[in-house]
């Protein structure tokens, strides 16, 4: 880990924490309610609101997990920076484009 | 009582031997009892024996301690004691560990003072009780005895970590007004294994026999690299 | 020599970074899919709907609120790493640690008493 991984580490860590604490609070919400699909969509289908707060929350959580996982990569397996880094990357990827492909799932008017 | 000590290189084995108890006995007291009376053979270090210099430092029951300084009655509980080389050390025999690892890390975060000004200038004046002066101060008493690095887990975990005690120097010497590398030291620190890779679990704090919290001086390093590197210093 | 390594990590705060790598791996492998679950309501309601139903079953409530926790230990355990790097040095790191974790499952907690 390195002072730029380091800050892109932290600066998404700081972005998510109140992403995350919206996001407990609004599912608690929908399941207390018992908010069945139909309901759930009809609030985020078309809405920008809804598209920029989980498009922000996918591409954070994307890069913090990729910066993670390549962090326990590094100390726990053989592998090392380079290795790491490229299997991390990789999981990253998945992530956003599993993300990304949810967002839009839920979005898209 | 019976104890433990390790015989061997890297590889090798824990063999027993028996040792008197007495009333007031160290660990050190232990096994130079082993080596005088018991096997010429065994390798280990000791200086001072008064808790100053930190050469006898070894693992005792599972953590690492200055035997000079840890009373048998203290750590024996069950009537056991096994005493090993340090960890995280190249182990040339027996006690006695390969201390040129620690000391190249110490060399690699810069952990060297380097002068701005010549004797021809006016001494420096430092105030004691400055921001800086005081976070170098309560950082600044290592012995460079290893325990610390001989307890980070990350230090096991990652070969390039420059480990607690380089990085605690390393934070002295930023705060020090006079030293003229305050660059090329951050940049050292910053680099892949340097004080990033600290995941403060803060066993060097705990078991740091001069109560020094290197934990604590590598946030400070944290921050002044953010800083440095977010201004594009770095 | 691997074993003896074990002795001495009983300190609560290497059990508090070793929980924070824990859950961040399990959260980890958890989000994709999540994300495969969402991504259900691509082919509309319907999928998404039977999905819900399913996650109605108590077993999968409990589930989920484990994950709540491991989520809440991750993050609040972050927090406290945050304040040791950007704060000034305090006190009282192993009684902080321990309230992450009680902070944390009791939330997860409360929140699984009021999904039933």
């Amino acid at each position: 880990m390195n002072v730029r991984l380091y800050v892109w580490q932290r600066l998404t860590a700081a972005v998510i924490a109140p992403l995350v604490l919206v996001h407990v609070v609004v599912i608690f919400y929908a399941t207390r309610k018992g908010l069945s699909a139909a309901d759930i969509l009809a609030r985020t289908r078309g809405s920008l609101t809804w598209a920029s707060f989980y498009g922000v929350f996918v591409v954070a959580a994307a890069i913090h997990a990729t910066i993670g996982v390549r962090n326990v990569l590094t100390e726990w397996s053989p592998l090392r920076d380079r290795g790491a880094g490229l299997l991390a990357s990789g999981f990253g990827v998945l992530l956003f484009l599993l993300g990304a492909r949810a967002v839009v799932a839920v979005v898209l008017p | 009582m019976t104890v433990s000590l390790w015989r061997g290189g890297e590889k090798g084995r824990y063999e027993t031997y028996k040792v008197p108890l007495r009333e007031n006995q160290t660990v050190l007291d232990v096994v130079t009892f082993v080596q005088r009376h018991l096997d010429p053979t065994l390798s280990y270090r000791f200086a001072c024996r008064v808790g100053m210099c930190g050469s006898c430092a070894m693992t005792v029951n599972g953590r690492p301690r200055w035997t000079c300084r840890t009373h048998v009655s203290r750590v024996a509980t069950r009537g056991q004691l096994e005493i090993g080389p340090l960890e995280n050390l190249p182990v040339i025999k027996d006690l006695t560990t390969d201390m040129r690892p620690f000391f190249e890390k110490w060399q690699q975060a810069k952990g060297a003072f380097v002068p701005s000004q010549t004797r021809g200038d006016e001494i420096e004046r430092i105030r004691p009780d400055s921001p800086a002066r005081i976070a170098a101060d309560a950082a600044i008493e290592c012995i460079n005895c290893a325990i610390c690095y001989a307890a980070c887990d990350t230090v096991r975990w990652n070969s390039d970590y420059l480990g607690p005690a380089a990085l605690n120097r390393a934070w002295t010497l930023v705060n020090d007004v006079r030293d003229g590398a305050t660059s090329e030291r951050l940049q050292a620190v910053a680099a892949s294994g340097g004080c990033h890779a600290c995941h403060s679990h803060q066993s060097c704090q705990e078991l740091c026999p001069q109560q020094l919290n290197p934990t604590a001086s590598i946030a400070g390093l944290k921050r002044r690299t953010m800083w440095a590197y977010l201004k594009g210093e770095i | 020599m691997t074993l003896r390594h074990l002795r001495h990590r009983h300190s609560a705060l290497w059990l508090a970074a070793l929980a924070h790598r824990l859950s961040g791996l399990a959260l980890a492998v958890f989000l994709p899919l999540h994300f495969l679950t969402l991504g259900l309501a691509i082919r509309g309601e319907a999928p998404l709907e039977s999905f819900l139903r399913w996650s109605d079953q108590p077993l999968v409530k409990l589930a989920e609120s484990a994950l709540i926790f491991l989520l809440m230990l991750h993050m609040f355990g972050g927090l406290r790493l945050l304040v040791i790097e950007n704060l000034s040095w305090r006190d009282g790191q192993k009684q902080a640690a321990t309230i992450v974790a009680g902070v944390s499952a009791a939330i997860a907690f409360f929140l699984l008493a009021r999904m039933f």
